[in-house]
C-alpha cells in the first residue's frame, strides 16, 4: 500500500511511468493531498486489512506545497514506527520516503526496495485477526 | 483526618461563600475500604464530605472540560499537569477553574495490596504515617506505604502542582534525577518476539470497555475513533489484534500529551499494562522532540509543532 502525496511522490510516480522506468507492480496507491494527511490510522488499518507493507511517500521536507505538512508528518510517523516495533510488529513493514516530482528514479528505486524488504518479511500476521496467535 | 484534608475544606467552603466557583471537585470516602470516589461539592455546607488521602486515585482533570460551570478543582502534580494540558489544547479558560494544588505523595497501588493480602477481603484500612493499617476477618496488616506506591508515582517527577491558585500543604521532595525511564529501557532491550507475545498476552484480556480512555484526562473527543463507524478503523472485538490495536491508536492520540499520571492503569478492571505503551510515548517524544507534556503553558502541543532537525532517519 503506497499513500503518495499528489505534489511530489504521485508527480514522481507519473513521471517514472513516462519515461518507461521499470519498477515492481507490487504497490496499490493512494493519493493524498500531502503526506501530513496521512493519520497514523490509515496505516495501521491497511495493515488490519491485510496490506505486508505500507510506503508513505511525500515531499522532502522544506518543500511541501502546504509549507509544513511534511514537517508535521515527519513527527507523527517517528512515533507510529517507534511503537509499531515497540509492540513487536516487524521493522519494514511500515516505510517511510521523501520522493520529489523530479525523481523518477528514486520512486522506482524505493518501489524496488520496499518490495524487496517486504517480500523478504513474508506477508503480514501480526495484525490480522486470524494469525495473530499463529505467530507466537 | 489530616491537616490536608481540613486546608481542603476550608478552601473549598471559602470559594463557594464567596461564589468564587459554583462547585468544586475533590474526593469523598469511598464505600469500600481503600478507595475513594470523585465528588462535586455546591454547597459551602456541604464540604466536610471532601477528604484528602493515598486512595484519591483519579485524575480529577478529566472533569473539567464537561463541567460548564466555574469548577474548583483538588489537583495532585499528575492532575496539574493534565490541566495545564486542557489549558494548551483549549479545552479550558483559565478564568473558570480555581486549582486548588496538593503536593502529593503518591497513590496507593490497591491491586498491590490485594496481591499481597492473596485474596483476603479487606474490611477496613487505616492510614498512618508510613504504614497502612488494613483489616479483615482474622487478619491484620500494616503495610509499607513506599512498597505499595502505584507505578506511575513510583515514576513521578512532579508530585507538586505546576499550576494552581492556592497550594495546600508543604511542597513534597520531587522523585530522584535516577533514570526515570529505566522500565521502558529495559522492556525495549528484549527481543522483539518476547514482547510481541507480552502484548498480545496483555490485550488479550482487555473487554474493550474503555474505562481507560474514560478515566483519561485528555480523552475528550466527542466521538472517539474506536466508536467511529464510517470509517470504522478497527474492529469493535475483543480479539487480541482489535484490542491491540486500539491500545496503539490510543497512545498515538495521547503521545506527547500524556503526563503519565496513571488513571488509565489504575481504572482498568482487567490489569491491563496500558501504561506500557503510554509510557514508550512519553519517552520518545521526549527524546525526539524535547517535550515534556504539562509542564509549561508556554509551549506548543510537541505534535502541532515541529523543529527543522526532527529525527529523519527512518525516512528514504
Amino acid at each position: 500500500m503506497a499513500f503518495l502525496c499528489h505534489w511530489c511522490s504521485y508527480a514522481g510516480a507519473d513521471l517514472a511511468g513516462t519515461s518507461r522506468l521499470q519498477y515492481p507492480p507490487n504497490t496499490r496507491t493512494i493519493r493524498v493531498p500531502c503526506s501530513g494527511r496521512v493519520d497514523p490510522l490509515f496505516i495501521i488499518r491497511s495493515l488490519l486489512h491485510g496490506a505486508d507493507g505500507v510506503l508513505v511517500a511525500g515531499c522532502h521536507p522544506g518543500d511541501c506545497h502546504y509549507l509544513e505538512g511534511n514537517y508535521l508528518a515527519r513527527r507523527r510517523f517517528a512515533l507510529l514506527k517507534s511503537i509499531l516495533e515497540y509492540v513487536g510488529v516487524e521493522e519494514g513493514r511500515v516505510q517511510f520516503a521523501w520522493v520529489s516530482a523530479a525523481e523518477a528514479g528514486k520512486f522506482a528505486q524505493v518501489i524496488a526496495e520496499v518490495t524487496e524488504s517486504v517480500r523478504a518479511l513474508g506477508p503480514g500476521q501480526r495484525l490480522i485477526k486470524s494469525k495473530a496467535k499463529e505467530t507466537l | 483526618m489530616t491537616d490536608v484534608a481540613q486546608a481542603i475544606r476550608d478552601t473549598a467552603r471559602r470559594l463557594l461563600a464567596d461564589g468564587r466557583v459554583d462547585v468544586v471537585i475533590g474526593f469523598e470516602a469511598g464505600t469500600l475500604p481503600l478507595r475513594s470516589s470523585p465528588c462535586f461539592v455546591r454547597d459551602a455546607g456541604d464540604t466536610d464530605r471532601l477528604v484528602w488521602n493515598m486512595t484519591c486515585e483519579n485524575n480529577l482533570a478529566r472533569y473539567l472540560p464537561r463541567v460548564e460551570e466555574k469548577a474548583g478543582i483538588v489537583a495532585k502534580g499528575c492532575d496539574a499537569r493534565s490541566i495545564v494540558g486542557l489549558l494548551t489544547e483549549g479545552r479550558l479558560e483559565r478564568e473558570r477553574v480555581y486549582v486548588i494544588g496538593v503536593p502529593c505523595q503518591g497513590i496507593l497501588d490497591r491491586r498491590s495490596i490485594e496481591r499481597r493480602l492473596a485474596g483476603k477481603e479487606i474490611v477496613q484500612a487505616q492510614e498512618g504515617e508510613t504504614e497502612v493499617l488494613v483489616r479483615g476477618e482474622g487478619f491484620e496488616v500494616a503495610l509499607s506505604k513506599e512498597e505499595h506506591l502505584h507505578a506511575s508515582c513510583r515514576a513521578c517527577r512532579s508530585r507538586n502542582p505546576v499550576i494552581y491558585d492556592t497550594l495546600v500543604g508543604d511542597p513534597v521532595a520531587e522523585g530522584d534525577g535516577a533514570d526515570e525511564y529505566a522500565d521502558v529501557r529495559e522492556f525495549e532491550a528484549k527481543p522483539a518476539a518476547e514482547r510481541w507475545a507480552y502484548f498480545l498476552a496483555q490485550t488479550s484480556r482487555c473487554i474493550r470497555c474503555y474505562a481507560c480512555r474514560n478515566a483519561c484526562p485528555l480523552c475528550y473527543c466527542r466521538t472517539c475513533f474506536t466508536d467511529v463507524t464510517q470509517p470504522q478503523w478497527l474492529g469493535r472485538t475483543t480479539d487480541p489484534t482489535d484490542t491491540l490495536v486500539f491500545h496503539i491508536a490510543r497512545a498515538l492520540h495521547v503521545a506527547g500529551r500524556c503526563v503519565d499520571c496513571g488513571a488509565c492503569d489504575r481504572a482498568c478492571p482487567l490489569g491491563v499494562d496500558v501504561r506500557k505503551l503510554t509510557r514508550k510515548m512519553e519517552k520518545d517524544v521526549e527524546k525526539f522532540f524535547h517535550h515534556k507534556a504539562g509542564m509549561s503553558l508556554d509551549e506548543p502541543l510537541p505534535l502541532a509543532t515541529y523543529s527543522l532537525d526532527d529525527p529523519e532517519d527512518f525516512v528514504q
